[in-house]
């Protein structure tokens, strides 16, 4: 041990001791921060891996900065992750941190600024800013590690590339791996399954690289043991089927690759295009294509063209991406073209938070098109919920020959949840091509006067030859001049969505039937609200919740859902005025987008709790809402 | 591929497609337009070509060239002002099978379309372009086009265009991967019919642009060409048009230009007052995007299940 770095250990250097007691907890929350590609990420994600592998429900949130380089030691350059593994199921990215652990005291800085600290957190740092050269950055450092210690933080100081250097040439790059060892033994994780995934993530380099990430991980583990003071386990129950564990962009692109749609056509925009990165890789095993247009708007034309060719295809693509294809989605639903668009959601208006989380787009999806344009929206609320949506999408979009947009969004796209293994069911996939000749007399708008639906023709049938137009059209497709045409061509294209309506079940309540509060959600937030509300449910407050999928058209049965409390609330990630500012009042106040929707439909007097901070939600912050909303209901009463 | 037939259909009962089969709705043009020339060409070509009627997609953008497709016999596409390539892209790359046709206007293809038109040109896909260029916005009523000639007053420039305009050929001549790059004038309907067929029969992306006449708007524009055929230079080659005889006796301006020489073409294709007519420039060679990424012939049951299973293996946590 005589050429081990000194570690600087809080409380004047307690004495580590193999035989650490090892601290059982049900839950908890572990940061990774670090400079942008010093590997946080990995690192964090090969620990949430590991321990859904062992059984441990997770979620994992990335923390992702605008820039590929960012300059580094710098708070708003801080990039990523942070995990929650926990016994049970775990479906938000909880409360309070326990662990820290940071490269540099300016990351960590950042994320002290957001992030809630237990009392007894941890933090791990780098120490080798302690000795730089620059003695702008030694002081900065101390005098940041003095005012935490001051603060009462638990910082553990530890040189982590001084002791890497000891293993490898390059210390630097290998630092994420020394530090996932760490938290292998301080959190009890199965090393096998560790090495494993080491083996995984780097299966396109060389195995000495492999080798090397594998001794940096023993290495880790090694100097946890014989030097920390506090070890915990979180206990895994090992599922009884099996599972998958992926992030909500590769759970959309799998969807994609088991729909039967063989086009997807996009161009890069954050936070979407992950999706699409893994679908490049796979598409083609399943004789699919991705295709990169040269703008948005050709994305979406060319999944509109191939789709009228005969197979419904996909445009996959963000907030800025949403609002350019708007006229072609307009198109698709004039035209009755069947089309799935995803829509990962991102902060707003125009370029606003590119990396960061906001349910801001609801309104958009739904009326965004000059003009009457019904289309389906539908949200994903679970990494589960990505995959099947999109086969769902697909299959309405085909039958109702309509737009279909899934909101998916920032939360989702990088934060990966375990779900059961999907069993192959070839219902998943689009029906063939239908060839055949087209009887003398068909028309290719032939509504079904009571649903709106109509059998779709396609380019190749012989007998079927018509032109599709955006202009307002006849059944016969031909162009419309006469008034009554274009009234009818609105009615039939409403129709459907009253007739995709009575087809679906209205969703699940979250605790009593009845009671003072319901809480109502959409998209991701469904694990923070049901968190939130189950907690306060167990301290006897009379809350409830619901979560919609589909936000268009509104599932039948939701009006008497609401009526049935005494109070409503939608907890929203998207902007909605608090009645705190002296010109704000309940004429001009807005509300959020899902409360605006259900005041309009049920005319029910919802209110809303709208944030846009860029982050997720917590339990904790619902919890708090909940429980002024039911005070204020207590003194209305 | 799609689980459609491989073999080709052949409907014995039909022995040849007539010029009727490919005419539909009697065009609403004005009298005089020069798009019913490019119509007519278009449905000689295909009667020639005996093209099945369901196999042909038209597809156009918005403006009076985009109502196109309502008059053909096929199937067709009238889509969003600026759109029809990507649209005609989507079609092509999912069914190669198809003949993929697009009409578009001059604002429509190089105004507000100009990010499609140079990647369609790049692309290289295998279909047939027109610009029917007429150097004017006629639907909307006489605006400025990015091809009207500087100094004409049209309604939103009633001094005057203010600057020179926009060179569809040089410009198209100009970007990689060019393949094939073809100019007619709709009055000369023999050679706008060449130019279409031997546009049909390239393989790639064959752009013509065809000069044509707005008499309601522009009654005057294209005099200089119309009362000096002088002014109309026919570009003839055994690899390009081959003027007849009839056509020679009126337009004597005629040059050998080898398709395959791209510097001389974009020479040719930078003239001043003179309208080169015909090929300008031919390379089969060009690689297509759309045959790099041809769809695979068929995709078993079993293969698609595979597939998935070993990405669900990837992200595997088994029970036990």
């Amino acid at each position: 041990m005589a050429s081990t770095p000194d570690v600087v250990l809080p409380g004047n250097g307690i004495e580590p001791t193999t035989e650490t007691p090892i601290t059982v907890l049900s839950d908890t929350v572990v940061e990774i921060v670090s400079d942008a590609g010093e590997g946080a990420q990995k690192a964090g994600q090969s620990f949430a891996t590991v321990s859904a592998k062992m059984g441990n429900g997770i979620w994992t949130v990335e923390i992702i900065p605008a820039d590929i380089q960012p300059p580094s030691r710098d708070p708003a350059g801080a990039s990523g992750i942070r995990i929650r593994v926990g016994t049970k199921e775990i479906t938000n990215m909880g409360d309070k941190i326990d662990l820290i652990v940071a490269f540099n005291e300016q990351s960590l800085l950042g994320r002290i600024q957001y992030a809630d600290f237990d009392p007894d957190a941890r933090i791990i740092l780098e120490s080798m800013w302690r000795t730089h050269p620059d003695e702008s950055i030694r002081d900065s450092y101390i005098e940041i590690v003095d005012q935490l210690k001051a603060d009462g933080y638990n910082v553990y100081e530890v040189p982590l590339e001084e002791l890497c250097g000891e293993h490898v040439s390059n210390p630097k790059l290998g630092k994420n791996m020394y530090v996932l060892g760490m938290l292998c033994w301080l959190y009890s994780r199965d090393m096998d399954l560790a090495r494993q995934q080491i083996t995984e993530i780097f299966r396109h380099k060389s195995q000495k690289i492999i080798d090397n990430n594998i001794l940096l991980l023993d290495a880790g583990y090694e100097w946890a043991s014989s030097h920390l003071d506090f070890r915990f386990d979180v206990p895994a129950k090992k599922s009884e089927v099996d599972r998958v564990v992926m992030n909500g962009n590769q759970s959309i692109a799998l969807g994609v690759m088991a729909s039967g749609m063989e086009m997807c056509a996009m161009y890069p925009i954050t936070p979407a295009t992950s999706a699409s990165h893994y679908l490049a890789e796979v598409f083609e095993h399943v004789g699919g294509m991705v295709h990169q247009a040269e703008d948005e708007i050709a994305a979406c034309a060319v999944a509109i063209g191939a789709s009228y060719a005969g197979k419904c295809a996909v445009t996959i693509t963000s907030g800025p991406g949403m609002s350019l294809k708007t006229e072609l989605v307009g198109l698709a639903t004039m035209a009755e073209i069947p089309l799935v668009m995803v829509n990962v959601q991102r902060g707003g208006p125009s370029t606003g938070q590119p990396t960061k989380v906001e349910q801001g787009d609801l309104m958009a999806a739904i009326y965004s098109n000059h003009g009457d344009a019904p289309k389906v929206v539908m949200a994903t609320a679970t990494i589960e919920d990505c995959f099947y949506s999109i086969l769902t999408a697909r299959k309405i979009a085909e039958t109702f020959r309509i737009p279909v947009i899934v909101l998916s969004d920032a939360n989702l796209a990088t934060g990966q949840q375990p779900f059961p293994r999907p069993s192959f069911s070839a219902d998943w996939l689009a029906p063939p091509i239908d060839q055949r000749p087209v009887a003398e007399g068909t028309v290719p708008y032939d509504w079904d006067e009571r649903t709106g639906l109509s059998r779709r023709i396609i380019p190749g049938q012989p007998g079927g030859t018509f032109t599709v137009t955006g202009l307002a059209h006849t059944k016969s497709g031909k162009v419309a001049y006469d008034p009554k045409v274009n009234q009818q061509g609105m009615e039939m294209r409403s129709r459907k969505l009253a007739a995709l309506q009575q087809t679906l079940k209205a969703p699940e309540v979250n605790g009593d039937e009845e009671g003072d509060l319901l809480i109502v959600g959409w998209g991701s937030t469904k694990g923070a609200i049901d968190e939130a509300v189950d907690r306060l449910r167990e301290e006897g407050l009379s809350v409830s919740s619901v979560h919609l999928r589909f936000l268009q058209p509104m599932a039948s049965g939701i009006g008497d859902i609401l009526k049935r409390y005494k109070r409503v609330l939608t907890v929203e990630l998207n902007y909605a005025d608090e009645l705190d500012g002296d010109l704000l009042t309940p004429d001009n106040q807005r509300f959020s987008s899902l409360a605006l929707l259900l005041r309009a439909r049920y005319l029910v007097d919802v209110r809303s709790y709208g944030t846009a901070f860029g982050q997720p939600l917590r339990p904790i912050d619902v919890e708090d809402r909940i429980r002024k909303e039911l005070e204020t209901l207590a003194v209305e009463a | 591929m799609f689980g459609l037939s491989e073999a080709p259909t052949v409907d014995y009962s039909q022995e040849h497609y007539r010029l009727e089969d490919y005419q539909s709705a009697t065009p609403r043009w004005c009298s005089g337009c020069g798009d019913n020339a490019i119509l007519s060409s278009v449905q000689r070509l295909c009667r020639d070509e005996q093209i099945p009627p369901e196999k042909a997609v038209f597809v156009s953008g918005i403006g009076c060239s985009s109502r196109f497709p309502h008059y053909m016999g096929t199937y067709g596409f009238h889509s969003l002002h600026g759109r029809a390539l990507p649209i005609a892209q989507g079609v092509k790359l999912r069914r190669p099978d198809l003949k993929v046709f697009v009409n578009m206007g001059d604002g429509d293809c190089c105004s507000i379309g100009t990010a499609h038109w140079i990647h369609a040109i790049r692309y290289n896909m295998n279909m047939v372009a027109i610009v029917h260029d007429n150097e004017i916005y006629g639907m909307t009523k006489k605006q400025a086009s990015p091809t009207t000639p500087k100094g004409i007053k049209t309604n939103t420039t009633p001094d005057g265009t203010w600057m020179d305009p926009l060179n569809i050929l040089s410009a198209t001549l100009g970007v990689s991967n060019v393949s094939f790059v073809a100019n007619a004038v709709e009055w000369i309907p023999d050679i706008l019919y060449s130019v279409m067929r031997e546009a049909y029969h390239h393989k790639g992306f064959s752009f013509i642009r065809v000069i044509q006449r707005c008499p309601h708007f522009l009654p005057h524009m294209f005099d200089p060409l119309l009362q000096h055929p002088e002014n109309i230079q026919i570009l003839k080659h055994e690899n390009g048009i081959q003027p007849t005889e009839g056509i020679s006796n009126v337009y004597k301006n005629q040059i050998e230009h080898d398709p395959s020489d791209i510097n001389r073409a974009r020479e040719l294709a930078s003239q001043e007052g003179v309208a080169p007519v015909g090929v300008l420039y031919r390379n089969p060679d060009v690689p297509c995007y759309d045959e790099l990424r041809r769809p695979p012939r068929a995709i078993s049951l079993d293969t698609r299940k595979q597939a998935l299973e070993t990405q669900f293996d990837r992200f595997a946590v088994n029970a036990g």
